[in-house]
């Protein structure tokens, strides 16, 4: 099977090792991985600003880069929204019925990595060893857009090692939000300590998401209070092979 | 947007310095919340009956003047009268003048959001006339010379004690405790007997059958039903889209009202009325029909939708912005996320510029919502008509904004920008962040940014294909 790697612009950026551990994954469950290199930024922070009207040449360059992969494949759930959610509707605004058409068939072969897994591949045991604490952080977007469901948790109980441990109201919004974190920045920073007193109370060494950017936002907070909890994307996890990491 | 914005921002930082607050909303809203999951959770085709109401709604707002006139011809043929207001004021003089002429000088009053909406209390006040409210939490609001925070539950942002406080100084009651028997009983006292003296009822209306010109009113204590049974003249004032098609629709709005709003497979008292009937209830009946920016909604394709809505608040439970600062930070009648999409269409959007940004886009909002309206959707519209049609975005920002996306339209500009991002690592590490306006300093108060990494993945991949790496 052959898969492109939708890497997103944040994780192309900042977070490189959220890419390298979803490639190694998938090469180990034997998936041929191809990254498009004209593949930019799907455009989710100036559509939840109000620039959705200018986003025309992203979506064409997205579906450009992407309209021949077999399946497309992000670790990230909210990139994925915007792809899957947001990309026909937008199209269509823009008169452009082709691009319209070409999107959507994208977007139905457009997958968060863990959806991919379990859904694509079918596959709940990618082979991990990670003997730590971990607790999962349900974010927004794959929780309530894409509906990821259960899949980030079942492939996270099925690493050897592991204890994974609930955390209370998982699926509550850390309060990152994009440009929500700058703008309204008293209001984000009492959503993300309620957050990190409900990871703080499980006790765990590690946190973990579907989303590197919710965990840009936790890890944020974690670092200022010098909590001693990290966070590591659920690829990261996933990919470890039971050596520190 | 700029970061610490007049109106929502700023309001809401206030309100995160009270921790009584907080206290009081996560506990009121979390029982709430807890209570509609269970009233829910009993009804096996839920999802099927939103289902229902969205269509139901979405029909009715494309054809909303043919099932208005048909409503004022059946109010009309049952003994009613109906007026129609363009925006409050109009509302307001209404009222002012119907119990003007009748020598009325107080009324009592039904909660009702869209009186709320229009300032009708305070209108009436300024010709001498006294509206005495008759919810228990919307007299507890009046009493503290206070504003509603919540759609459902008006006093949620105060604890008992802080109740008990209240009564005990405007009721002479020094003695009192905050046993919520005693605390209704004193209010039922002072209550009683504006009941019986009143001449003129007001009252909302939940909902409005066009093809009966019946009126529904939903509630829990049942002192509405007193405002629209005992005084002879009975004015209800509801927005125009308010009204439904037929009868059989309330056999779906009445299953998902109460279990959305409170929890409730039912509320206590749900009154239907239709026109005046000699010897029973009142014996004049107006109805005013409010627009208030409901046509200008309505003619936005997109923010239309939030018309569909029916007040339960389950959008407000729901969300973790409302459960940090409650209604009175949103500084607009409708609170929380349907008030972010309701007030600036209603108002217009130079009115309420931070309320559609007053949310982090985390959807549980619509996930409640009994007639499917898809805030998140709405509120991303409305960022858009806020940018496009206000003058709130700066230069600054559209620059910004714009020079962003040029760079990342073009892969070389991409690439370039990522390697000038990487010559300010140091920077960047540095306290110096913490000082630089705008965004960065917005970020650093209380988080710490991300460490740039000395490789983008797409260096590393590179590398690897040319086999520089593993």
């Amino acid at each position: 099977m052959r898969a492109a790697l939708f890497i997103t612009c944040l994780g192309d950026t900042l977070f490189p090792e959220v890419g390298v551990a979803t490639v190694r994954i998938l090469e180990r469950l034997g998936v041929e991985v191809d990254f498009p290199l004209e593949q930019t930024c799907c455009g989710q922070m100036h559509f939840s600003s109000g620039y959705g009207r200018d986003l025309l040449p992203l979506v064409r360059r997205f579906a450009a880069a992407f309209t021949d992969a077999p399946a497309i494949v992000t670790p990230s759930g909210s990139c994925a929204a915007m792809v899957v959610a947001h990309y026909p509707r937008l199209a269509r605004r823009f008169g452009d019925e082709r691009l319209a058409a070409e999107v959507e068939a994208i977007a139905a072969r457009v997958y968060e990595l863990s959806q991919f897994l379990t859904d694509a591949l079918g596959v709940e045991d990618v082979g991990a060893h990670f003997p730590h604490r971990v607790t999962y952080h349900a974010s927004c977007h794959a929780t309530r857009m894409i509906h990821v469901g259960g899949a980030p948790l079942r492939l996270l109980r099925a690493v050897r090692g592991i204890e994974v441990v609930e955390l209370p109201d998982a699926a509550t919004c850390c309060g990152f939000g994009g440009t929500f974190s700058v703008n309204n920045a008293a209001m984000s920073s009492a959503m993300l300590t309620d957050k990190i007193s409900h990871i703080l109370a499980t006790q765990s060494e590690v946190v973990t998401a579907p989303d590197r950017s919710c965990l840009m936002h936790i890890d944020g907070g974690l670092r200022r209070l010098n909590a001693g909890v990290r966070v590591m994307h659920l690829a990261e996890i996933l990919a470890a092979d039971g050596d520190a990491p | 947007m700029r970061p610490g914005a007049d109106g929502f921002p700023r309001a809401a930082a206030v309100a995160l310095a009270d921790p009584q607050l907080r206290r009081n909303l996560r506990r009121a809203t979390r029982t709430i919340r807890g209570n509609r999951e269970a009233a829910v959770a009993e009804i096996t085709d839920w999802e099927g009956l939103r289902d229902q109401a969205a269509w139901i709604k979405h029909e009715l707002l494309s054809s909303l003047d043919t099932h208005l006139e048909r409503l004022e011809a059946s109010v009309t043929a049952a003994g009613g009268r109906v007026h129609w207001a363009r925006d409050g004021d109009e509302a307001c003089a209404l009222v002012g003048d119907l119990m003007h002429s009748r020598g009325a000088r107080e009324a009592i009053k039904m909660k009702s959001l869209t009186t709320d909406e229009i300032g009708l209390d305070h209108a009436l006040e300024l010709r001498g006339i006294t509206a005495w409210e008759t919810d228990l939490a919307e007299m507890i609001v009046q009493l503290a010379h206070d504003r509603p925070s919540h759609i459902v539950v008006p006093a949620i942002h105060m604890s008992r004690g802080e109740i008990r406080d209240l009564f005990a100084r405007s009721f002479g009651l020094p003695g009192l405790t905050d046993d919520p028997v005693e605390l209704t009983a004193a209010a039922r006292q002072v209550m009683r007997e504006r009941f019986l003296r009143a001449k003129v009822g007001i009252t909302g209306a939940n909902f409005a059958v066009a093809e009966s010109g019946t009126i529904v009113l939903v509630e829990s204590e049942g002192n509405g039903r007193m405002c629209n049974t005992l005084p002879p003249t009975l004015i209800s004032i509801m927005g125009i889209e308010k009204v439904l098609p037929r009868l059989v629709d309330l056999t779906v709005m009445l299953r998902l009202l109460p279990r959305s709003a409170v929890g409730a497979r039912m509320s206590s008292y749900v009154t239907l009325f239709t026109g005046v009937h000699e010897g029973d209830g009142p014996s004049e009946f107006h109805l005013i029909l409010l627009d208030n920016g409901r046509t200008r909604a309505l003619a936005d394709p997109v923010g239309r939708e939030a018309l569909r809505c029916i007040r339960c608040g389950a959008c407000l439970n729901a969300c973790p912005v409302y459960e940090h600062v409650g209604g009175h930070a949103y500084q607009a009648p409708y609170p929380g996320p349907i008030g972010s999409i309701i007030s600036p269409q209603l108002a217009g959007m130079h009115e309420h510029p931070t309320l559609p940004f007053a949310s982090s886009l985390c959807g549980a909002c619509a996930e409640v919502c009994p007639v499917r309206i898809d805030i998140p959707k709405l509120l991303v519209h409305l960022r858009e008509r806020v940018v496009t049609e206000t003058d709130a975005e700066s230069v600054t920002e559209r620059v910004a904004m714009r020079m962003l996306l040029r760079t990342l339209s073009d892969r070389r500009r991409y690439q370039a920008g990522q390697r000038a991002l990487r010559l300010a690592r140091r920077p960047l590490r540095s306290q110096l962040a913490r000082t630089l306006p705008g965004p960065l300093a917005a970020w650093s108060s209380v988080r710490e940014l991300p460490e740039i990494p000395q490789q983008t993945f797409r260096e590393w991949w590179a590398a690897r294909a040319s086999g520089g790496t593993q």
